[in-house]
């Protein structure tokens, strides 16, 4: 057995979920998603929720899994200021009423991090695609690099954009998953690609357009076909650019399985491993914040609480990765 | 015909004095998109090639350019990464100058793409060329070669100022330009 319990916390935007993790396994998690009345996230009411349930899902994590407890972790960031504060705020009590360290964790690294617990993925090309995030990683030299990312807004925000002018219930992304299956042909879109980054609100709009002249399903197809392309072209560039041999797949919008099998028919070609965490560790959710506050917590990082304000951009390229 | 390089967009072989430079299928992209991006990429680094040249930088000269494919002189000249020196550091500088007082970013450069024939340098790889003329892409596309340096040659810091020398003396905005390439690298992304 192992003698490193950490309890982490995650509540960067629509879900909030605690974890207790050790070296072996995950040991307890609960979890507790809020879910807008009309629209998207809006970040009060999400921040409102998230200090509603708080006690509740740490208490029920720490009945479950919790004899005792090395040191809690956190997302510090990057996210929607709210949300992250209401739940630093918890992390700090917590810590301080346990007498435990507290860990301020990345929350994009943790998304890889747990990736590379789950998977066999061991030196990967990350491609992490979220709400609000997408972005291509890489490890070099002390640091996740970003080899290339949204200009403007993330791949998930885009569809759920869409999909909301379209009227389709948030989260939009699901739905336009399932229309695009019903799909007779593809409508030119743009296709922005810049170097190495991307950009998806244009793309956003002009679907939108396009959907008062086309069919529904038609539109959803096309904007799927366009914007994934996009992402995984910047991922076949950064692995030849970098000459690693994985691809790691991370984040929400990495359930759709349209992405998946693009992404796969790519590492297919170019003659590289292609990993997918099992759903849970996708989206958001307290493990991998648990997780890589315990790769943290072994490397012999500690947050203090004059250092654990919350930071809501905060890239993965500034943290010191000290625990590869 | 022998093929020299195999990139993540395109093949590149060489027959006899030709280098012809082949944008390649994508599987995972349906047909519309493949072909209309692989079109104009194609027609839009022929064109930034010719355009570089009208600048005053040298560039392998056009051929012939079909939909997916540019045929180009093949410049047998010696990678500057094997030969660099704080000299040539500073020709690098005046030609990205040149280059970047023409409204061009390379979008690639590297020690590899730029070659030295008939005491002249030449510009190659234009795949990621595009017009800009903002201060950001000017200064990514100094940050990236400033980033070969220290990666690959030790006397980089040296090569930096040298470089800096010279693209001050052929663009009025270096100034400028140099000043965010600190930011950029503060930042410390575009590895």
């Amino acid at each position: 057995m192992s003698d490193i319990t950490i309890l982490g916390l995650e509540g960067t935007a629509w879900n909030l979920s605690a974890a207790i993790v050790n070296e072996i396994d995950v040991v307890a998690e609960t979890i507790a998603a809020y879910k807008p009345a009309a629209g998207g996230i809006h970040p009060r009411e999400a921040a409102q929720h998230h200090a509603n349930h708080i006690n509740r899902i740490v208490r029920e994590t720490l009945e479950k899994g919790g004899n005792t407890i090395s040191a809690v972790a956190f997302s510090q960031g990057p996210g929607l200021g709210p949300c992250l504060r209401t739940v630093a705020t918890a992390a700090r009590a917590l810590a301080l009423s346990l007498d435990v360290p507290l860990i301020g964790v990345n929350h994009c690294l943790a998304h890889i991090e747990v990736g590379r617990w789950k998977t066999p993925a061991k030196d990967p090309v990350a491609l992490y695609v979220s709400g609000a995030n997408s972005q291509v990683l890489a490890y070099r030299m002390g640091h996740y690099r970003v080899f290339g990312e949204t200009l403007d807004i993330g791949i998930g925000n885009a569809l759920d954009k869409f999909a909301r002018s379209v009227g389709l219930q948030h989260p939009g992304g699901p739905k336009v998953e399932e229309l695009a299956k019903q799909a007779k042909r593809y409508v030119p879109l743009p296709y922005t690609v810049k170097g190495m980054d991307f950009s998806f609100s244009g793309l956003a709009t002009a679907a939108q357009e396009s959907s008062r002249k086309h069919d529904l399903s038609d539109v959803c197809y096309s904007f799927q076909e366009t914007a994934f392309a996009m992402l995984v072209e910047v991922t076949e560039r950064a692995i030849a650019h970098t000459g690693k041999d994985e691809v790691l797949l991370a984040g929400g919008v990495g359930a759709n399985m349209r992405l998946r099998k693009m992404l796969a028919m790519m590492c297919e070609d170019r003659g590289v491993r292609f990993y997918v965490p099992e759903r849970r560790f996708m989206g958001d959710n307290g493990v991998m914040i648990a997780y890589l506050g315990l790769l943290m917590y072994k490397a012999g990082s500690r947050t203090s609480i004059s250092d654990s304000g919350v930071n809501p951009n905060y890239r993965p390229d500034e943290a010191e990765v000290i625990w590869r | 015909m022998e093929v020299i390089a195999s990139g993540a967009e395109a093949v590149i072989t060489l027959e006899n004095d030709t280098i012809i430079k082949t944008r390649i299928q994508k599987r995972y992209r349906v047909k519309d998109i493949d072909e209309v991006i692989r079109r104009e990429r194609t027609r839009t680094e022929a064109r930034l090639i010719s355009e570089a040249r009208r600048c005053g930088i040298p560039t392998p000269i056009i051929r012939d350019v079909t939909d997916f494919q540019i045929k180009m002189e093949y410049i047998d000249g010696i990678p500057l990464k094997k030969i660099i020196s704080p000299l040539l550091s500073q020709m690098i500088g005046e030609l990205i100058g040149r280059l970047h007082g023409c409204g061009i970013v390379h979008g690639d450069l590297t020690t590899s793409n730029i070659l030295w024939r008939d005491n002249k340098l030449f510009l190659i790889d234009f795949g990621l060329a595009y017009l800009d003329k903002t201060l950001e892409a000017r200064g990514v596309d100094i940050h990236v070669l400033f980033q070969t340096y220290e990666s690959t040659h030790e006397n980089y810091e040296e090569l930096i100022r040298s470089f800096k020398i010279g693209y001050s003396r052929t663009f009025k905005d270096a100034d400028e330009v140099i000043e965010r390439v600190k930011q950029i690298e503060s930042r410390g992304r575009y590895a």
